[in-house]
């Protein structure tokens, strides 16, 4: 491999992890990141779970690009995607039954995320096979990353413990609201208030060099 | 038997509902809600969707998915995928300024997880095709509510006086956060009289 390759093949894996992060920056995929991740262990499924079912369309649909007529690309995407979304659902039934049965009809749902078909639309309909494999993997890991953030601080907060570890001891009173469905919200937009303000204050990091440099 | 039925539709429309405590559908719940009145126009687009996939979904799995279960995911976003397309169509022709201002969000309605969710969780509840549809009417009655009560409050925020960090995303998420909670009252509206 030239290394050439080698850092594109990085740039377009390490964009998914926080320039563009499908979350943060792009807030894609907002109904499972925010109704799976009140332990973080769900949360960990989930965004394997997702990453499996975008590494395998990616790789089909960039295969086939060429051979898929433009009129039916979204229709020939979904059916790919759902093929891959049932082998997901049936094997994390085979082998994690618990947590299977927790996140329920979300597994499924990961069909209608639209950081899959977004993925599928603007990048593997478009590129290599490789290229799309490190796509796929870099925005999996975004989401993963992003949705562990989430998890762990919702459980934390809201059941004093995490992956199941209780943290505290005994004399934590636990936030439930965190764990209900209003924390999720209040959550997450507290963590994007954080991320615009990060933004925010690295851009006038920048202007102040700026300014400095010209003066 | 009525009494059932009711049940089913204000637990769709209130207690369990799919935007707030369910978050289902929350990219046009964020996406759309900008206006009270494309709010109102997308829900009842989203809430017709939901009706006829409610009733395609029982005949489904009535008569095709005993045959093979491993196709339930495909057929559904298919019937899905079809019956927007068909909507679009009926949009664009009855009202051209309605399919314009609905924009992009209407065959996103497709990938919306509220309707997947709704025929998904009707087959796994056993509902009977005439449930189905009370179901559908009622979830797709309480994303529109959920639609129109943000429109409206973001239609106030947008007048008044905020930090440049707080607006957009973040701020919309804080108050689906208050309604959410707000919502959570609902939740004994059965339990306490029986």
């Amino acid at each position: 491999m030239s290394l050439e390759t080698q850092g594109r093949a990085w740039q377009e894996y390490s964009k998914g992890l926080w320039r563009e992060n499908p979350i943060f920056a792009m807030v894609l995929g907002m109904c499972p990141t925010l109704a799976v991740t009140n332990s973080a262990i769900n949360a960990l499924a989930m965004g394997l779970a997702t990453t499996f079912v975008l590494v395998g369309s990616s790789t089909l649909i960039s295969l086939l690009r060429n051979h898929i007529p433009k009129q039916v690309r979204i229709s020939t995407f979904i059916v790919v995607i759902a093929t891959f979304v049932t082998v997901a659902d049936y094997t994390l039934e085979a082998i994690a039954y618990d947590i299977h049965k927790e996140l329920g009809a979300f597994i499924a749902l990961i069909v209608v995320n639209c950081i899959i078909l977004g993925r599928q639309e603007a990048f593997a309909s478009k590129n290599t096979v490789f290229y799309s494999i490190m796509d796929a993997l870099g925005m999996g890991s975004g989401f993963t990353f992003a949705l562990l953030l989430l998890g762990s601080s919702r459980e934390i907060l809201g059941s004093g413990s995490l992956f199941g570890i209780d943290l505290f001891g005994p004399h934590y009173e636990p936030w439930v609201i965190m764990i209900l469905p209003p924390g999720g919200f209040i959550m997450l937009g507290l963590i994007l208030l954080g991320f615009n303000a990060l933004g925010e204050w690295r851009q006038r990091l920048r202007d102040e060099t700026r300014t400095g440099e010209a003066a | 038997m009525s009494g059932e039925l009711l049940y089913i539709f204000i637990s769709a429309l209130l207690v369990n509902n799919f935007v707030l405590s369910y978050f289902l559908g929350l990219c046009p719940f964020f996406g759309v809600s900008g206006k009270i009145d494309t709010a109102v126009r997308l829900g009842a687009a989203t809430t017709f969707v939901m009706v006829v996939a409610s009733l395609c979904a029982s005949f489904l799995h009535a008569f095709v998915l005993p045959y093979a279960p491993y196709l339930q995911l495909i057929s559904y976003i298919l019937v899905i995928a079809s019956t927007v397309q068909f909507v679009e169509m009926f949009i664009k022709k009855i009202s051209p300024a309605l399919f314009r201002a609905l924009g992009i969000f209407l065959p996103l309605i497709t990938t919306n997880c509220a309707i997947l969710g709704l025929v998904l969780f009707q087959t796994s509840r056993q509902y009977s095709a005439l449930e189905g549809v009370v179901y559908a009417v009622g979830a797709g009655g309480g994303f529109t509510l959920a639609l129109v009560l943000m429109a409206g409050i973001r239609e106030e925020a947008e007048l008044s006086d905020l930090p440049k960090v707080v607006r957009g995303t973040a701020m919309s998420l804080l108050i689906a956060g208050m309604i959410s909670l707000a919502f959570m009252g609902f939740a004994g509206l059965f339990s306490g009289g029986e």
